[in-house]
């Protein structure tokens, strides 16, 4: 039997680390001891197996309850693809986020802000073939969080992806476009290279705005390729 | 050519896609044949040894090879202890690389605040056999680093294996 194709390693620079200084709970929280390098088998290429008829899609985050959720209605869409710009096809995706007052409906958020009866905050949709997704929501708002003096979240939507193989599972936040609390973030500035850190800025979109209804979000999702890059073959990447 | 997306992490309010069920991966009521039903448990820790209350632990495994009775993956939230707890059906061997076997073993993803990335590890079962050839278990020197990825029986059918994410007894983490 032939081994499975692995995926391939993150670029340098792309990932934010585990130990960072600038987020306090880092500090308990990462192991002391390097990482130990495991050899990609079928334990790491294939992946869980969602029958969409037991994970049903919430497709809509402004339809959870007997009312409508005050806040700015936005339309959140894009495509996940692999590092070879191949659609990743018919995977689920959560996401979760905070009302629009900036409070979460969750027992341990004590932020004194509004709670909304009417938005539980949870998503769940699937890729289509092509590897697009779409889901309805609202707004956002920032929150405090006590990392550091006066430290508040920009504006995000968590995101929890499966892909095809559970190497290369991931969980990440999208953010909106224009927001100033980005500069001051030492979660979205974990990521040290700039251009990763801006593509997990959602790009406004006149395509996905629906005329007199809600205005729409791209954020486009790239998970991990499989095979060896070029350069690697090389060996001097 | 284009980069994979960041990871950001999970936070304090991932609950929000929480559902109790996901810790039963035997909810959908996979056939007899599959497998033996088994409990695996364990406890949380961090490098001041209080609990981590607030973490999303995942369990996946290749086998039994998942089907739309069996989705071959388990989510459970750690509790004010830092517990969790996943009903499943106990793994089989799968292939390694070249000619090599694996020992039966779960792949272990914890996710939380203050892990900007996933934490990879596993777990592997006390008194199997094979666990003496299996890849990982013997490129680990140290029987100290490798017991933190082994299992130990626990009651009937139930399995228990501690994780310390950092310090005295730190689990041995994977990057894959
Ligand atoms: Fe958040």
């Amino acid at each position: 039997m032939s081994d499975p194709v692995p995926f391939r390693p993150f670029v340098a620079g792309t990932q934010p680390p585990l130990d960072h200084a600038a987020y306090g709970s880092t500090h308990l929280r990462h192991p002391k001891r390097a990482l130990r390098r495991l050899p990609q088998t079928v334990s790491e290429t294939t992946g869980p197996h969602f029958a969409p008829a037991l994970f049903p899609a919430i497709g809509d985050l402004t339809k959870q309850a007997a009312g409508a959720p005050l806040g700015e209605r936005i339309i959140v869409g894009g495509r996940v693809t692999d590092e070879d710009g191949r659609p990743v096809p018919n995977t689920m995706i959560e996401v979760w986020q905070a009302n629009a007052a900036g409070r979460y409906a969750h027992p341990r958020d004590t932020h004194d802000a509004p709670a909304d009866p009417n938005f539980p905050g949870e998503g769940r949709v699937f890729t289509d073939a092509d590897g697009h997704y779409r889901f309805v929501s609202i707004k956002p708002g920032a929150y405090p969080w006590r990392n550091h003096h006066n430290a508040w979240r920009p504006v995000h939507i968590h995101f929890s992806l499966f892909g095809s193989g559970f190497a290369q599972r991931l969980i990440t936040q999208m953010y909106f476009p224009g927001d100033p609390l980005l500069a001051l973030d030492p979660i979205y500035h974990g990521v040290a290279d700039a251009g990763a850190r801006d593509r997990l800025v959602s790009r406004f979109d006149l395509d996905l705005t629906e005329p007199e209804w809600a205005l729409g979000y791209r954020f486009d999702i790239v998970l991990r390729g499989r095979g060896a890059t070029p350069f690697e073959d090389g060996g001097h990447h | 050519m284009p980069v994979a997306t960041a990871s950001q992490t999970i936070g304090p309010y991932w609950h929000l896609i929480e559902h109790a069920e996901m810790a039963d991966l035997t909810r959908f009521g996979p056939g007899e044949e599959m497998g033996e039903r088994i409990t695996v448990t364990g406890r949380i820790t961090d490098g001041a040894g209080a609990p981590v209350s607030d973490a999303a632990v995942e369990i996946w495994q290749a086998s039994p090879p998942p089907d739309d009775r069996f989705p071959g993956y388990g989510r459970c939230a750690t509790d004010g202890e830092g517990r969790f707890r996943f009903v499943t059906l106990r793994p089989e061997p799968v292939p390694g690389l070249g000619n090599q076997t694996q020992a039966p073993h779960l792949s272990i993803v914890l996710l939380a605040r203050g892990l900007m990335t996933a934490l990879r590890t596993r777990l592997y079962f006390a008194g199997e056999a094979l666990n003496e050839t299996d890849p990982l278990l013997a490129s680990i020197e140290d029987p100290a680093e490798r017991a933190t990825l082994v299992a130990q029986p626990a009651g009937p059918g139930t399995w228990t294996l501690d994780i310390r994410l950092q310090g005295e007894g730190e689990t041995v983490f994977l990057e894959v």
